[in-house]
């Protein structure tokens, strides 16, 4: 049928993060003689990974108890901890945090780099026998007979027109009992397989935050390693959920970043631009005076917790880590549960492969017996009662969900709309004054992207896929005034000749994998597809 | 014919270096790592003349630290047929780099050497030069275009104002200039069956070379940031600010 070659694993895992490495080290751990292969699209493990991170060391210590021993690059224990409302002058500290917002007490938790986790975890599993093979995107689903019978690989050398180059190499199927899909927030295959199988039937759907990161180095007599402080209120409206971490850790480095939530409403709203200008508030400030910013990435995230995550399991195959939308939103950690949650498809895995099963469908009723589903069940009603009350009362609920109720709430709060329903037309909305760059603490776009390394092979097909470009003039143009070149953080879309007639330009060379046009655009008129192999951002140790 | 094949580890060129704080060099842990761009070109050439049959088995050697084995499949995953990795610390120096090279000419017996005309991280431009004076073997620096006619080699090189054709008997040296090939993409097949072929480690010290530093870097520094431009309001004031305050007109 076709020129590919193929290669027959027992379980093909896509994507190398927490979700993917862990389920690749229990799957060794249970049977050292499974066949393990895992793809990853960025250039190297941890390329492409962006997170705060505070991670709670829960998961890592089931998956090794001696972690410590083995040099995990969990350095920084987190030593203090502050939360602030702020307003445009001031920021209000919340007192008795442990007690507010328990979810966020951050006692016993570590400030990493998560690429660098994953980096490590990579080595583990490489010592475990695991095949890694970085710098190679799934780019097709496998399906036959229903069954998932594994992914092929992009093709490499296929020039911008789609034809083949000189340099053309066929993607190479690999194909397994099971395939694992860890691909992060709204993975492109994942996609694919939530519609063959209908995996979303009955739940809600998901809701998205984009998540914009930098890091600094800082002078050291300012460094407060374990610092840890959180924000919410402005600059953002009540009705916009989101807020900034600011993090000290390693060698006189500063993690900061933004998270605004993607069900907003006002269509001038700028991801890139509030997570800019929060860097100027007092609060923050005085953080990043005399350092140098070395550092830039984004990433969407899944917010909507237990009510969206979809069916996990169909025939051959599973969804892990955010890829079904793991994350504890409250607790604004998705690290463990997504390594937690790749643990328990491998030990459904190795089961389902003994009794020569089809779906590992034991993975949904070990996750109802772990600690996973009672920490998404008990933060199940704070990110909702933000999306219906704003901020203010939402803040309010969630301080009465963990003190009086304590996560026992005998109701369950629903989302009702995606997040590519809720923007407003741009006649209804208040355009947004964002600051000018001062080029010391805040930057423009374009000097952003540059330091996530993102690159890509020019001469190749556009990776992200408008399916109606008359769709994005008499819409995205004409009613939302181009929301796109907004909450895009790396410059990718760009309207041009806005005073005769609007085109849309796309430079996907700048992309950096956020995946949030895939989610955001009102119409679900993008798709974000897998570029070549090895393309994108190449996140570097620290981030 | 038997052609080696020397490959470095170097920081990878998309990523943007950053000077240390106290001046010292350029941050380089933890950052994505790839093989020389030239040095790409070094072994899809080399792969190519044995594809075509003019040479018969490609030899890819590196020079530093256990992870340059990455770097070796790498080749192998292109079409080198076997590899040598010669165990020594971080960024050897040009000379004592020749100086190994050498060593490993004299076991291996090549035809031909083929480098890249230099590598990114310190731009040297010299192993191969070195390395010709070294074994006193002809060389044929940035090639553009490589032939093998009646066992001697044909290279075109990239000169000022042109280009110039050398014929070299061999056993010769030849740096691969930007223009002489387009390197293939490793395929994840072919990456799968590198893993199989051979790689045999060596340390230096073992090859008798001395590989005492001789550089010393005095200081590293990032060039001047560039000032901001200004907008001027006509052609008039463009022209009096480019003769009194430029002094260029």
């Amino acid at each position: 049928m076709s020129e590919r070659e193929a290669m027959e694993f027992d379980v093909v895992i896509v994507g190398g993060g927490p979700a993917g490495l862990a389920a690749a080290i229990r799957l060794r751990q249970l049977n050292p003689e499974a066949n393990v292969c895992l793809i990853e699209k960025g250039s190297e493990i941890g390329a492409h990974i962006v997170s705060g991170a505070v991670i709670e060391p829960r998961a890592l210590e089931e998956l090794f108890p001696d972690w410590l021993e083995r040099g995990a690059p969990l350095k920084t224990p987190v030593t203090e901890e502050e939360m602030y409302f702020l307003t445009e002058k001031k920021g209000f500290r919340i007192p008795a945090l442990d007690r507010v917002m328990p979810h966020l007490a951050n006692h016993g938790n570590y400030v990493v780099s998560l690429g660098d986790v994953c980096r490590w975890l990579a080595e583990q599993a490489e010592a475990l026998g695991v095949e890694i093979y970085p710098g190679f995107a799934g780019a097709e689903v496998l399906i036959e007979k229903n069954r998932v019978v594994g992914v092929a690989t992009g093709d490499m050398g296929i020039t911008r027109d789609g034809e083949k180059g000189p340099n053309y190499q066929p993607g190479m199927e690999l194909r397994a009992k099971y395939t694992l899909f860890a691909e992060g927030c709204r993975g492109s295959l994942t996609k694919q397989v939530m519609e063959h199988y209908n995996l979303r039937k009955g739940v809600d759907p998901q809701t998205y935050g984009l998540g914009i990161k930098e890091v600094w180095e800082i002078p050291a007599e300012n460094h407060r390693p374990g610092l840890v402080v959180h924000s919410f209120g402005w600059p953002l409206d009540d009705k916009t959920y989101g807020g900034a971490w600011l993090y000290h850790f390693g060698e006189n480095l500063v993690s900061y970043g933004f998270v605004t939530g993607l069900d907003y409403e006002n269509t001038w709203l700028s991801p890139f631009d509030e997570m800019q200008r929060t860097k100027l508030h007092p609060v923050f400030r005085k953080h990043f005076e005399g350092g140098r910013r070395l550092i830039y990435g984004a990433r969407a995230l899944s917010e909507g917790g237990l009510q969206s995550i979809p069916r996990l399991t169909f025939p051959g195959g599973a969804l892990l880590g955010d890829s079904a939308g793991f994350l504890n939103t409250p607790k604004i950690k998705g690290t463990h549960t997504a390594m937690k949650s790749g643990m328990l498809a491998a030990e459904a895995v190795i089961d389902a492969m003994k009794a020569d099963r089809v779906e590992p469908a034991a993975y949904t009723s070990l996750v109802r017996q772990s600690w996973l589903y009672d920490e998404l069940k008990s933060a199940r009603n704070v990110r909702p009662a933000f999306a219906r009350w704003g901020s203010k009362l939402g803040a309010l609920y969630a301080g009465f969900d963990a003190m009086v109720l304590r996560g026992k709430a005998p109701w369950t709060l629903h989302f009702k709309h995606a997040d590519n329903e809720t923007l407003k037309p741009a006649s209804l909305c208040t355009p947004i004054a964002y600051p000018k760059p001062d080029n010391k603490i805040t930057f423009d776009k374009l000097s952003s992207v540059f330091l996530s390394n993102t690159n890509h092979e020019e001469d190749q097909p556009v990776h992200l896929k408008v399916r109606n470009m008359g769709l994005w003039k008499t819409v995205n143009w004409d009613v939302f005034r181009s929301p796109e070149s907004r909450y895009c953080p790396a410059a990718v879309y760009e309207a041009v000749d806005t005073d005769t007639e609007a085109r849309l330009v796309i430079n996907s060379q700048n992309c950096v994998h956020c995946k949030t046009c895939d989610i955001k655009d009102p119409t679900q008129n993008i798709d974000w597809c897998t570029p070549e192999g090895a393309g994108g951002p190449n996140y570097p140790a620290g981030m | 014919m038997k052609i080696l094949v020397p490959v470095k580890r170097v920081v990878d060129y998309n990523i943007k270096v950053l000077v240390k704080s106290d001046g010292t060099g350029v941050e380089t842990a933890g950052l994505k790592m790839s093989m020389n761009p030239f040095d790409e070109i070094a072994v899809e050439e080399a792969v190519r003349l044995r594809e075509k049959g003019s040479a018969t088995e490609v030899i890819a050697v590196s020079i530093g630290v256990q992870q340059a084995q990455d770097t070796l499949r790498t080749a192998m995953a292109m079409g080198a047929d076997r590899s040598i990795l010669v165990l020594s610390e971080e960024s050897p120096e040009p000379l004592a780099v020749a100086k190994v090279l050498k060593a490993i000419v004299e076991k291996e017996k090549p035809d031909l050497v083929f480098l890249g005309k230099q590598a990114i991280d310190d731009d040297m431009n010299a192993t191969g030069q070195m390395l010709a004076g070294l074994l006193g073997w002809g060389q044929g620096t940035f090639a553009s275009k490589v032939e093998i006619v009646d066992g001697r080699a044909e290279v075109t090189r990239e000169v000022d104002g042109g280009t110039e054709t050398v014929s070299l008997s061999v056993p010769a040296i030849v740096t691969a200039d930007l223009r002489l090939n387009e390197p293939r993409y490793a395929s994840l097949p072919n990456i799968m069956k590198a893993k199989k072929k051979p790689l045999e480690t060596i340390q230096a010290t073992d090859l008798g070379v001395d590989m005492t530093r001789r550089l010393t870097t005095v200081s590293v520094a990032e060039p001047p940031t560039r000032k901001a431009g200004i907008k001027v309001g006509s052609v008039a004031e463009l022209v009096e600010k480019l003769r009194n305050e430029a002094k260029v007109i």
